[in-house]
């Protein structure tokens, strides 16, 4: 089953709601996915500074790697924000390196990812969720189907700077489609579908391809049932697959567009009586970008 | 008592932000058939699945707002209306009586209904009427993809277009599109529109108050070749 969430928002006034309006819209659909949660939000980033989201086991001294590194640090439960000037990246990701106990869950200019197992309630207030503000963000409610319940296999999945993907569905080809692109020098971090997807357009992407291209060719390469939610730097878009075997509502209005795999999820959002209410049509690529 | 002041005193209305979905379904499923609560109002549904579900008393209900999976499903004499939305499955396995959706359905709208009347005043996604057993179905925009697939007996009428794979392994089911087919599913074809086509055709478009003329539709069915195992088709398996 699994259930997906999503917001974009296009008045920047609702933008400290975005956190509080993600947070709700994930806890009503718990009944879809009651075993893990993920959510990644787009913030506030300062211009030529770079952000990893990292994970560690509990307890872990961020605070002191932090100073250490000379980086600015937020801990968010077994979740910490680092932040430091782009061109240090290289010399941190080297530091970081020596610190197995360590997972870089995300990088990016904006995006913050947290993900984790439990109740998709308890996940958010884990993290802060309903206080984080954002642009944008899209989160994730997972029923494990193709891997194991763990940490890892909670969406949503990244594998490129500012971008991420979340999954309703399975995917029939993803072992293969993984090989290949192994080959063109994309990392998996574990056997599930979806990071495959998310490496897929991470692919695309990397050789020049916008994301509603991306979006086009993963009709054709990936066989399965899909609805894919993806976040960018500036962007949001949606896919479902031609068959459209799984959900998916969306509500537009002045202020924002959203995304919910049933309708419920979109209900207490601010002024959904008068929302435009649409399904996604099935193979057909939606996309929205705030102006630069 | 004034017809008026009957229809006031058996109102009955039920706010789901109070009250309980189960209790709303078990207050209706325990209805008599002569029942004198024959007007239900149900307040904020908003998507709740599997409202008014199983209802076989002969009462009208309204549904005030969007609502979930699966509504007004088993439905077998209720005048069912829902004023918003609907999500998957709406008047799944209907038996009798009516469902009338205000706006879009979801997929597999009417999916297995033996009997009634479902209208759906705006769109309908896909799978709509699959697996159809004697319904009548009315769309007044258009169908989605799968439509009527594997439909056994019934009539489904779309007056907007109709998406791929109309008809589907069609069994025997009277389809009737005004506007444009993207694709026929296999086994189904075009049919002549006889006098009696027309007729019920008419009387559907009637009653779920549509001003569409009959001769403006195309009337589609089963070329029955699927009904027997062909032995040329044997390498196919």
């Amino acid at each position: 089953m699994c259930g997906i969430a999503g917001l974009f928002l296009k008045n920047a006034r609702l933008e400290p709601e975005l956190g509080r309006l993600l947070s709700g819209m994930l806890g009503v659909l718990t009944d879809r996915g009651p075993d893990s949660a993920g959510f990644a939000i787009y913030g506030q980033g300062a211009p030529g500074h770079r952000k990893l989201t990292l994970r560690a086991k509990g307890g872990f001294a961020y605070q002191a790697l932090a100073a250490g590194l000379g980086v600015a640090c937020v801990e968010h439960d077994d979740h910490a924000v680092i932040s430091f000037p782009t061109a240090r990246e290289a010399e941190v990701r080297a530091a970081l390196a020596k610190h197995p106990e360590i997972t870089i869950v995300a990088a990016g200019e904006r995006m913050e990812l947290f993900k984790g197992t439990g109740l998709p309630a308890d996940v958010a207030k884990r993290f802060g969720l309903a206080s984080m503000s954002g642009s944008h963000a899209i989160g994730h409610t997972r029923m494990a189907t193709e891997s194991a319940i763990t940490t890892e296999g909670a969406h949503p999945f990244s594998t490129g700077a500012d971008q991420c993907l979340v999954h309703n569905g399975s995917l029939s080809n993803h072992n293969d489609v993984r090989r290949t692109l192994m080959r063109e020098g994309i990392e998996f971090a574990t056997q599930n579908d979806t990071e495959v997807a998310a490496g897929f357009l991470s692919y695309q992407l990397r050789e020049g391809k916008k994301l509603d291209e991306a979006l086009h060719n993963a009709l054709d390469k990936l066989d399965g049932f899909y609805t894919f939610v993806v976040g960018t730097e500036n962007g949001f878009g949606v896919l479902r697959d031609p068959v459209a075997c799984k959900p998916a509502v969306m509500a537009e209005t002045d202020d924002y567009v959203a995304f919910g795999s049933e309708y419920r999820a979109l209900a207490d959002l601010p002024g959904i009586e008068s929302a435009k209410l649409f399904e996604p049509e099935p193979g057909q690529v939606y996309f929205w970008e705030r102006a630069a | 008592m004034s017809a008026l002041q009957k229809t006031l005193e058996d109102a009955v209305i039920f706010d789901l932000s109070q009250e309980k979905l189960r209790d709303l379904n078990a207050a209706l499923q325990g209805l008599e058939e002569k029942t004198n609560r024959t007007e239900w109002s149900v307040l904020n549904p908003r998507g709740a699945h599997a409202i008014a579900v199983g209802v076989t008393a002969p009462v009208a209900i309204t549904i005030d707002g969007h609502a979930g999976y699966y509504c007004a499903g088993m439905n077998d004499g209720a005048a069912i209306t829902i004023r918003g939305n609907a999500g998957t499955g709406v008047a799944e396995n209907m038996m009798s009586g009516s469902v009338h959706v205000k706006g879009d359905a979801s997929q597999s709208a009417g999916a297995t209904a033996h009997g009634g009347l479902l209208i759906i005043d705006g769109n309908a996604a896909a799978r709509c009427g699959i697996s159809m057993k004697g319904v009548n179905i009315v769309v007044k925009g258009n169908a989605g993809h799968m439509s009527a697939f594997m439909a056994q007996s019934g009539n489904l009428v779309i007056c907007g277009d109709a998406g791929e794979a109309l008809g589907d392994s069609l069994y025997e089911a009277r389809l009737f599109v005004k506007g444009t087919v993207k694709s026929l599913g296999a086994d189904c074809e075009v049919k002549e529109m006889t006098a009696e086509d027309k007729e019920i055709l008419g009387s559907l478009l009637k009653q779920a108050g549509c001003t569409e003329k009959p001769e403006d539709f195309t009337r589609y069915g089963s070329a029955r070749t699927l009904y027997h195992f062909h032995v040329d088709n044997a390498g196919a398996y």
